[in-house]
């Protein structure tokens, strides 16, 4: 089986291309999807790519979540389907309350372009299952927003509205980040360095490090493999179900 | 949207998004840490935000009011890490 993974484009992305060769050469059958595109046909899962979608304008991620395509990934979230942000992807994920919390501007307010050792904290999820929990993953990261900050605790129902297509429902409160891949040197203020978080399933995933661009050992490092991996054989795992 | 005796009002809603308190906001504690060197020594508390500005046109002042703070629970902020606060005021049609 060749799972099938979408890999949207938004105006303004820039990594598109990188991630589907990545992820073809993981054995997936990985195409673009537009952020028009109502549907996402048959994929078996999605990757929303970095770049700057719609200009990054008034909120990073902000009106990208408003995209038709944003319908779809949220019934593939909703389904638990693997659904996997980088970078803008996942500052979309959190605009569109996909996963928990929020990325501000980092602290000390510089754009970061480096590599991060990362720490593999949660290996039960749809973009780390074939990580080692504990195993150190070099990934690099390029970003001016990636400083997460969790949602605020929150005792009663204060729910911010989430648009589903047409329709606003509640966007799911209450939800606790879920760490799952953490900076070794924390780079950028995030809350308890994290690099990577998942939603209460474990298969929406949001992650500031690019996994493409450490998926070849002359990139510096083949560390990302192991993410796109795991995407790929969630599809199967699914499949398989 | 059209009140009893037919006529619509329009106003200018004003629109200030400030991250929460206890958020930290780094841009307020750069331009907080510069001032003093311009010989400001008394600032504290700076804190940076975003203001937003627009026209709308409905039935009364009330009913724009929380059509404006819809707009920005759901898009021109973001809740978890942000609050704001909205005016609205009549201008001449």
């Amino acid at each position: 089986m060749k799972p099938n993974v979408a890999v949207v484009v938004f105006p303004g992305s820039n990594c598109e291309q990188d991630v589907v060769y990545a992820l073809r050469r993981e054995g997936a059958d990985a195409d673009y999807a537009w952020h028009r595109d109502e549907s996402l046909g048959g994929a078996d899962a999605v990757v929303l790519p970095g770049g700057f979608a719609h200009g990054d304008y008034l909120r990073t991620g902000a009106i990208a979540r408003f995209s038709p395509v944003m319908t779809s990934v949220t019934e593939m979230a909703d389904r638990g389907a693997p659904v996997l942000g980088i970078c803008n992807g996942f500052q979309i994920l959190t605009e569109a309350g996909l996963v928990p919390g929020a990325l501000r501007r980092n602290e000390g307010l510089r754009f970061l372009c480096m590599w991060t050792d990362l720490e593999v904290v949660d290996t039960d999820t749809t973009a780390t299952r074939a990580c080692r929990t504990g195993q150190t993953l070099r990934i690099p990261i390029n970003h001016y927003e990636g400083n997460f900050t969790p949602p605020p605790r929150r005792s009663g129902a204060e729910a911010r509205p989430r648009r589903s297509g047409a329709e606003a429902r509640p966007r799911r409160s209450g939800a606790e980040a879920r760490i799952v891949l953490r900076y070794l040197e924390n780079p950028n203020g995030s809350w308890n360095g994290a690099a990577g978080v998942a939603n209460d399933a474990g298969n929406v995933v949001g992650m500031m490090p690019h996994p493409e661009r450490a998926s070849e050992s002359w990139l510096g490092s083949e560390d990302g493999r192991l993410v796109l991996s795991s995407l790929v054989e969630s599809c199967k795992l699914a499949a398989l179900a | 949207m059209t009140s009893s005796n037919g006529s619509r009002v329009k106003a200018v809603a004003r629109i200030d998004v400030m991250l929460k308190p206890g958020i930290s906001d780094v841009q307020g504690q750069v331009v907080e840490r510069s001032l003093p060197a311009m010989g400001w020594e008394n600032v504290s508390g700076v804190r940076v935000g975003k203001h937003l500005e627009l026209l709308v046109e409905g039935a009364s002042l009330d009913a724009l009011k929380e059509q404006v703070e819809q707009m920005c629970e759901r898009f021109l902020a973001n809740t978890v890490i942000e609050s704001y606060t909205v005016t609205v005021e009549p201008v001449e049609a």
